[in-house]
């Protein structure tokens, strides 16, 4: 087994960065570990590549401890302007082409438990694209991780080796295996079938036995969307489906990093909750009661 | 029974199984696994339990053997090669457990060159890897001289060894001498591999916070108690089956079973304090872990095979006066222990997982991987029944020819006899 610097690279890359303006917890225990044993890692991964220069270490070390991050995508959902319709549901699979089980968004009736009254409070999922993913340190191939740019959490296909740890892991059920299971569609081999799923801008066509098939999948706020610079155009309709598609607009999408976006704004004016605050994972989608 | 009847029967329940595994292995690959029934909510069902059960003897039997090849106790010597060799066989049981849990098999390899040092199942993997090749050293070892006397005959099994020494012919006694250094470094340094690798085991599900069930300190502990218990209790039932044990090691049987014994207390103890602590916390989440376990779907995995008859009736055989000196029943008595862990393993991997983390979620849409209820598909259980055929026919084939143990058979069959 060889270490090369790209996979020390690799390594850290999975903590995710940190710059959060909102809430300030200075002093996080899972980061501090999370350092600590990637500091260990990085020098077991120097020590094992013999003759490898110091250079890589210190690259390693100054990239982990840099909090800086172009954006910070998030949503502030107002259960309040949710109806239950599951638009959001369908459109996150005309877009992502999610095969039967797998459901990037879902929507969940009483998930904050029964009201007092009889009136339903929808509670519209996506993937919380947390701050301290607990999926992503567990996987045993660095397949799913925190991208550096803008905090979205995404899986590496070609990577992922389908041991389902990092289901296991999440607290908020954000992740779904694919069993190859298929619509009729796609069963009965329609035109339908030969169309590419725009993920990760991989423009894949479903194939048996070929990834995604035998993957863990998750939301990635629809990131082939983004341009270039890695950013959003709601005019221009570069949008997560959910978001674009909510019939209540109760799906607030934007970048947490800009003071000025709907989201940060939403987030000053309004009180809004996380879900299982307790678990230290801080995720970047918000409640509105 | 005679025993030649026996033996067939061994013989054919083995490969019936094996049989119906085939079919299952088939299909597996045929169509992935679209015929499983574990799903995103359950996403670890019967072949995880079946590996971190045989993953579990194997490191059970693998330290019991230390007590022959480390710490040198003659009392269990005899036993030592069958120790051994159960933790070979068991260590592919569960490799082929869990080889077809993966989405993709035929990637396992990336756990070598991706490696990601936060994950605790890498590490159990490169550990457990490190150890496959370190026990199958060990045993290569343990063998070899009588490997090498026992090529020097005719006949097909003589054939096989030759095969097996890889041209070694040296059976003098210094190199049988050098052969025991080698054991005993290989030993010593394979006590603390399984150790880290089945408290790695323990780890993987101990560190998952949002898993009230798993999450804590003593995880990794119980793991390796449990190994010990059923690795030890296999080892007493197949040393009493195999090699005439249940005549010619009668004392070593009774002694292991005590140790057996002794470990399921401590186990217990473990259970027990794991239990309380959990209740009194009165958490949500870990209260309807235990309404799984003692009153779900599976209520009758705890009560019947795991606390009745993986528990309760073999203490009561290795205790009650009229039992406890029978070797026979002792042997029994930790068969049922040694199946009854694979009722722990069930208790652990599927309660822990079966419950919603989001209230709701199983509504939310239509689908049979959106479940909480994990009942495992025919596949599954033919998939496991297969495996469980490959031990049968493994430990068949090792009593045909593995070398038996020699300088103690005549002295301790007329010691018994005595």
């Amino acid at each position: 087994m060889s270490i090369t610097p790209e996979s020390i690279t690799e390594t850290q890359r999975q903590v995710s960065d940190r710059q959060d303006p909102l809430l300030d917890s200075d002093w996080n225990r899972r980061e501090v570990v999370g350092r600590l044993m990637k500091l260990g890692a990085v020098s077991l991964a120097v020590a094992l590549a013999s003759g490898a220069s110091l250079a890589p270490l210190a690259t390693a070390v100054a990239e982990s401890t840099d909090t800086k991050r172009k954006h910070r995508y998030g949503m502030v959902i107002d259960t309040r302007r949710c109806v239950g319709c599951d638009a959001c549901v369908a459109a996150c699979k005309a877009e992502n082409k999610t095969p039967p089980g797998v459901s990037y968004t879902i929507v969940l009736e009483n998930g904050f438990g029964e009201r007092p009254d009889d009136r339903p409070l929808f509670l519209t999922k996506p993937c919380f694209q947390c701050e301290h993913p607990p999926c992503v340190p567990v996987c045993p191939v660095g397949a799913t991780f925190k991208r550096k740019q803008d905090g979205i959490v995404v899986v590496d296909y070609d990577r992922c080796i389908g041991c389902r740890y990092c289901i296991v892991a999440c607290p908020y059920q954000a992740r779904y295996s694919d069993f190859g299971d298929n619509y009729p569609a796609l069963e009965e081999e329609t035109p339908w079938a030969e169309v590419p799923s725009p993920e990760y801008n991989q423009f894949r066509v479903r194939k048996e036995g070929k990834s995604p098939e035998g993957n863990v999948r998750k939301c990635t706020f629809c990131l082939h969307l983004q341009d270039e610079n890695g950013e959003y155009d709601k005019a221009a309709g570069r949008w997560p489906a959910c978001a674009k598609t909510c019939t209540g607009k109760a799906i607030h999408f934007g970048d947490f990093n800009d003071p000025e976006s709907e989201v940060s704004r939403l987030l000053m004016e309004r009180q809004a909750v996380r879900l299982k605050e307790e678990l230290g994972t801080e995720p970047n989608v918000y409640y509105l009661l | 029974m005679s025993s030649k009847a026996l033996k067939s029967i061994f013989w054919t329940v083995g490969i019936v199984l094996v049989l119906a595994g085939s079919w299952a292995w088939i299909d597996r690959f045929v169509n992935a696994d679209k015929n499983a029934n574990y799903g995103s909510i359950v996403p670890w069902g019967l072949w995880v339990a079946a590996y971190i059960y045989f993953i579990g003897l194997s490191a059970g039997s693998f330290l019991v053997s230390s007590l022959v090849y480390v710490f040198n106790i003659k009392r269990f010597e005899s036993i030592g090669r069958l120790a051994l060799f159960s933790a070979v066989v068991t260590l592919l049981l569960a490799l082929l457990s869990i080889s077809a849990d993966l989405g993709h098999p035929f990637r396992a390899w990336h756990v070598l060159v991706y490696p990601n040092f936060q994950s605790p199942m890498a590490w159990m993997i490169w550990l457990y890897t490190a150890y496959f090749a370190l026990v199958m050293l060990e045993l290569w070892f343990v063998l070899r001289h009588d490997l090498v006397v026992g090529a020097r005959e005719p006949g097909l099994k003589a054939t096989i060894y030759r095969v097996l020494v890889f041209g070694s012919k040296d059976s003098s006694p210094e190199m049988e001498q050098s052969d025991r250094q080698i054991v005993r470094i290989l030993a010593t340094v394979g006590v603390p591999v399984a150790i880290m690798f089945h408290g790695g085991v323990g780890s993987l599900f101990g560190v998952i916070s949002s898993r009230p069930a798993w999450h804590g300190g003593l995880f990794p502990i119980l793991f390796l108690v449990s190994a010990l218990v059923s690795g030890g209790a296999l080892l007493v039932l197949v040393s009493a089956i195999f090699q005439d044990g249940l005549r010619k090691n009668r004392e070593t049987l009774m002694a292991l079973s005590t140790l057996v014994l002794g470990l399921l207390a401590f186990d217990l103890l473990l259970q027990v304090s794991e239990t309380l602590v959990g209740f009194y916390g009165n958490e949500p989440d870990r209260l309807e872990n235990f309404r799984l376990i003692y009153g779900g779907p599976y209520w009758w995995v705890f009560w019947v095979w795991q606390l009745g008859l993986g528990t309760l009736v073999p203490l009561a055989i290795l205790i009650l006066p009229q039992t406890r000196k029978n070797a026979a029943a002792a042997a029994v008595a930790c068969g049922l222990i040694a199946v009854g862990f694979l009722a722990v393993r069930l208790n652990i991997v599927i309660p822990g997982l079966a419950d919603e983390q989001l209230a709701g979620i199983s509504d939310a849409f239509s689908s049979k991987r959106i479940s909480t209820d994990y009942v495992p598909s025919v596949m599954e259980f033919l998939f496991t029944s297969g495996i469980i055929g490959i031990g049968l026919l493994l430990f068949g084939i090792g009593e045909w020819f593995l070398p038996r143990e020699r300088e103690h058979t005549t002295e301790e069959v007329s010691h018994v006899s005595a």
